[in-house]
Order: structure tokens, then C-alpha cells, then sequence
């Protein structure tokens, strides 16, 4: 193999005139873990009523939670994107299309909502799960001491369905982060843009997606030794 | 809102949309299913070898597929299997691959690690006892997994499989930032040249979903149908 390895170009500055070639690729990092944050924020929100609506004894609301998820999980993320980015503008009335258009960071601010979107169909087939794995006897319990339906779902069903979803929340979680990378279709410049912008400037190409990969392996275990931490944190003592 | 919507443009386009990019869709997701299925099979006993070196071998590569953003590892492919050809055939220069070829690389090698965890749990789910009782009777490692382990594990992960099946179709959609003509691809063309963008997204959306809900439903009754009483 007759490529040229050179480690020290992540010293060099880059073309874009501030900071050297690391500088670049942790700013992408940065953009990554921002917009896997508020996207998360969106989807666990999201996801968790419309989870919690598909275990409601009410027809409507299954219906409607049902149809969300099979809505958002059936048509590519990609394909997502690109309606939130080109088409939704559209269809709105011309004056606030034209705003959205011209407003700053909109790669950012779509990403953020298409990712949130897409990911609380996920979230909220998980929680939905979750619920369903409680024993009857708790919500009959709850309702029977005279909560409400409400406070059954908040005080009782809702803590003990969260604690035993951490780890399929942590790996929607994870999904949801390296999804992230699928915004730069539409010029989200996140930590894979960056990688690549440093290939087409410098060819040094395994340099750049080495470093990319190893930012987002230490992504991973960082988040995975987050939620251990969590879940120590909030384990119910003498639980199970 | 929709005033301008012009359903003339999807219908012209369709030939190419479907001949083109749908043929494309589906035999790039043909392929890398299978070529995935067979290669995460191999994995999956690997790391259920229990051989020391091989488990941590393959556990190491799953994980880290499994870590790693699909367009990433597609770049990554992109640039590095014109050298891996090159290396193999013990050619001097990097070979030419045709975007094709290199996609079809890296969906099957990606989806085999997201494969091999569902062979994985299928083969943990068959009891012990059974390839104890495969042993005792004589047969080989070899036997006793394409005999008897292996026919039973395939068929309670079926839907399993075939729910991956229908993620890797959409994540096909993906080979878009290697501008390559597939579904998407195909409509975003279309898309860019008529300055369509509304029209053509949404029909590729409608079908994306037309197609997998349905995929979905079925996967759904074959599992009720395939299931094994206990």
C-alpha cells in the first residue's frame, strides 16, 4: 500500500483560516454532542407520551400513537431530513417559509427536529414495552388507592417503566447520536462533515476518519459509562 | 399551500424512479442482506466459539460497527477498499472499484455485525440441552449447529431478520452521499433538475412508506405463524 501516513497534519492549520486541523474536527464533535443532546430532549419528551398514549385504555389515542410510530419509523431518516429541510418551507405560508429559510443555523434547528421526530417513534415503542412489562396489579393498585390516572402513570407506572428501559433508552440514545451524522446531507457541519472537509482539503483521508472514529468510540463508551453510573444512581434499594 | 403541486412531474419520472432507482434499491438490499445474514452467521459463531482469540476478535469488530455512524463507515469503505483490492491482488496502485461494488462492501460488511447479534440470540435461545443431546449422540461442532441448532435458531429469528431486512432497505437510501442512483437518489435528481423538490420528496417518502408498512404487516403475520408453542 503506497499511502503516505502523516499524524502530525492534524497540527496544521486548516484552509478555513482559524485553528489547525484538530480545532476542526473537534468543533464537528461539538456539533455532534449538541445536536445528539437537544434532539434527545425532543424525542424522549415526544417519545414518552405517545408511548404512554399506546397503553391508555382509550381507542383514540392508541390509534393516534400507533400511527405516529408506524408513520416516523417507515420512511428513511434521509428521506425525513429531507422534508423538514426542503419541503416543510414550502408548505408553509410564503412569508414564514421564507423566514425559516433565511434563519441561521437552519441545518442545526432541522436537524434537531427531524432527529427528535424520528427518534421519539423509537423511545416511545420502547416506553410503550416498558408500561406493558409492569405488572397489572400496579396500575389497578394505584387507581384503587383513588390516584388518578394521571398520578397512576406519574407516581407509579412511570418510574418503575423508566428504570427498567435504561438500557434500551441508552441505546436509542446512542442511535440517535450517530444519527446525527446523516444531517450533514443537509450541511449540518457535525463531527462526519468534518472528517470529511478534512479529506477533501488535505488527502490525508485515513487520518481524518480515524480520528473521526475514535471520537465517536469515545463517545460511546462515555455515554454507556454515563448510564451505569445513572442507573446505580437510581436503582430502587433492595430492588431487584 | 399546494397550489403549485404538479403531479405531472412524478408521473414522467416514474419510469426512471423505478427502473432505475428502485432496481438499484432492491438489489443493492438483496445483496447486502444476504451477503450480511451469511457473514453475521460466521460471527455470531465466532464469538460463540469460545476460543479465545476468535471471540474477542469478532466481538471487537461488532462492537465497533456498532459504534460508528453507517455514513462514516460509507466513506470510510468509499476510500479504503480501493486500497484493500489493491493490497489483496497485490497490485502496486490503488484499484478501481465502481461506487457499486463499494457499497454493496459496506452495507453487507456493516450489517453483518447489526446480523450476527441477532443469529446470536437465536442460537443462545435453543437450550443447551440440545446440542448436548447432538453431542452425545456422536455428531460433530459442525453437525450439530447445521442440523440441529442452527434450523431451529433461523427459524425463531426469521422476523427478526427480515425486520433488519426492512432497516437496511431504508438505510440504503444513505448511498445518496456517494451520489449513486438509487430510489432516492433517482427522485433527488429529478428533484434538482425540474426544481421539483416538494412533489418528488413526498412521492419518495409515500413510497418508502407504502413499502415497509407493508413489508412490516407481513413480517408481523408471519411471526404469528411461525412461532413455535412452548
Amino acid at each position: 500500500m503506497n499511502y503516505t501516513w502523516n499524524w502530525g497534519i492534524f497540527l496544521e492549520p486548516s484552509p478555513e483560516g482559524a485553528g489547525t486541523y484538530a480545532d476542526m474536527l473537534l468543533s464537528g464533535l461539538a456539533w455532534t454532542v449538541l445536536t445528539a443532546l437537544c434532539s434527545w430532549v425532543i424525542a424522549f419528551t415526544l417519545g414518552s407520551v405517545v408511548g404512554v398514549m399506546r397503553t391508555l385504555p382509550s381507542r383514540t389515542a392508541n390509534a393516534v400513537g400507533a400511527a405516529y410510530v408506524e408513520g416516523f419509523r417507515n420512511v428513511p431518516l434521509l428521506v425525513q431530513m429531507f422534508l423538514w429541510y426542503f419541503v416543510l418551507p414550502e408548505l408553509l405560508p410564503a412569508r414564514l417559509g421564507s423566514a425559516v429559510k433565511q434563519m441561521p443555523d437552519a441545518p442545526f434547528y432541522t436537524a434537531v427536529l427531524c432527529l427528535g421526530f424520528f427518534t421519539a417513534a423509537r423511545v416511545a415503542e420502547q416506553v410503550r414495552a416498558g408500561i406493558r412489562a409492569l405488572p397489572r396489579g400496579q396500575a389497578q393498585a394505584g387507581l384503587a388507592l383513588g390516584l388518578t390516572w394521571g398520578q397512576t402513570y406519574r407516581a407509579v407506572l412511570l418510574p418503575n417503566a423508566y428504570r427498567i428501559l435504561l438500557p434500551p433508552l441508552t441505546s436509542e440514545f446512542l442511535n440517535n447520536l450517530k444519527n446525527t451524522s446523516v444531517a450533514l446531507t443537509i450541511g449540518l457541519l457535525e463531527l462526519t462533515a468534518r472528517a470529511r472537509s478534512m479529506q477533501e482539503f488535505s488527502f490525508h483521508v485515513f487520518e481524518a476518519f480515524t480520528a473521526a472514529t475514535l471520537l465517536y468510540v469515545a463517545l460511546n463508551l462515555v455515554v454507556i459509562a454515563g448510564a451505569t453510573l445513572l442507573e446505580r444512581r437510581v436503582a430502587v434499594p433492595g430492588g431487584r | 399551500m399546494f397550489g403549485h403541486f404538479d403531479l405531472s412531474v412524478i408521473v414522467d419520472a416514474l419510469p426512471y424512479l423505478f427502473a432505475e432507482g428502485m432496481v438499484f434499491t432492491l438489489t443493492l438490499t438483496a445483496l447486502a442482506a444476504s451477503g450480511g445474514i451469511v457473514l453475521g452467521t460466521g460471527l455470531a459463531l465466532l464469538r460463540l466459539s469460545g476460543v479465545p482469540g476468535l471471540t474477542h476478535a469478532a466481538k471487537f469488530y461488532v462492537e465497533l460497527m456498532r459504534a460508528l455512524p453507517l455514513v462514516l463507515v460509507i466513506f470510510w469503505f468509499y476510500f479504503l477498499v480501493p486500497y484493500l483490492g489493491a493490497w489483496a491482488i497485490g497490485a502496486a496502485t490503488p484499484i478501481q472499484v465502481g461506487a457499486f461494488a463499494s457499497a454493496l462492501v459496506t452495507f453487507t460488511l456493516f450489517e453483518a455485525a447489526y446480523f450476527s447479534e441477532i443469529v446470536r440470540a437465536g442460537i443462545q435461545s435453543i437450550p443447551k440441552g440440545q446440542s448436548a443431546a447432538a453431542r452425545a449422540l456422536g455428531m460433530s461442532y459442525a453437525q450439530t449447529m447445521r442440523l440441529v441448532v442452527l434450523p431451529q435458531a433461523f427459524r425463531n429469528m426469521l422476523p427478526l431478520l427480515l425486520t433488519q431486512t426492512i432497516v437496511l432497505f431504508q438505510d440504503t437510501s444513505l448511498v445518496y452521499v456517494l451520489s449513486l442512483t438509487d430510489f432516492l437518489g433517482a427522485a433527488s435528481k429529478v428533484a434538482q433538475r425540474d426544481g421539483r423538490l416538494v412533489e418528488m420528496y413526498l412521492f419518495a417518502a409515500l413510497v418508502y412508506f407504502a413499502v415497509c408498512f407493508a413489508a412490516s404487516l407481513l413480517v408481523r403475520r408471519l411471526q404469528a405463524r411461525t412461532a413455535i408453542v412452548r
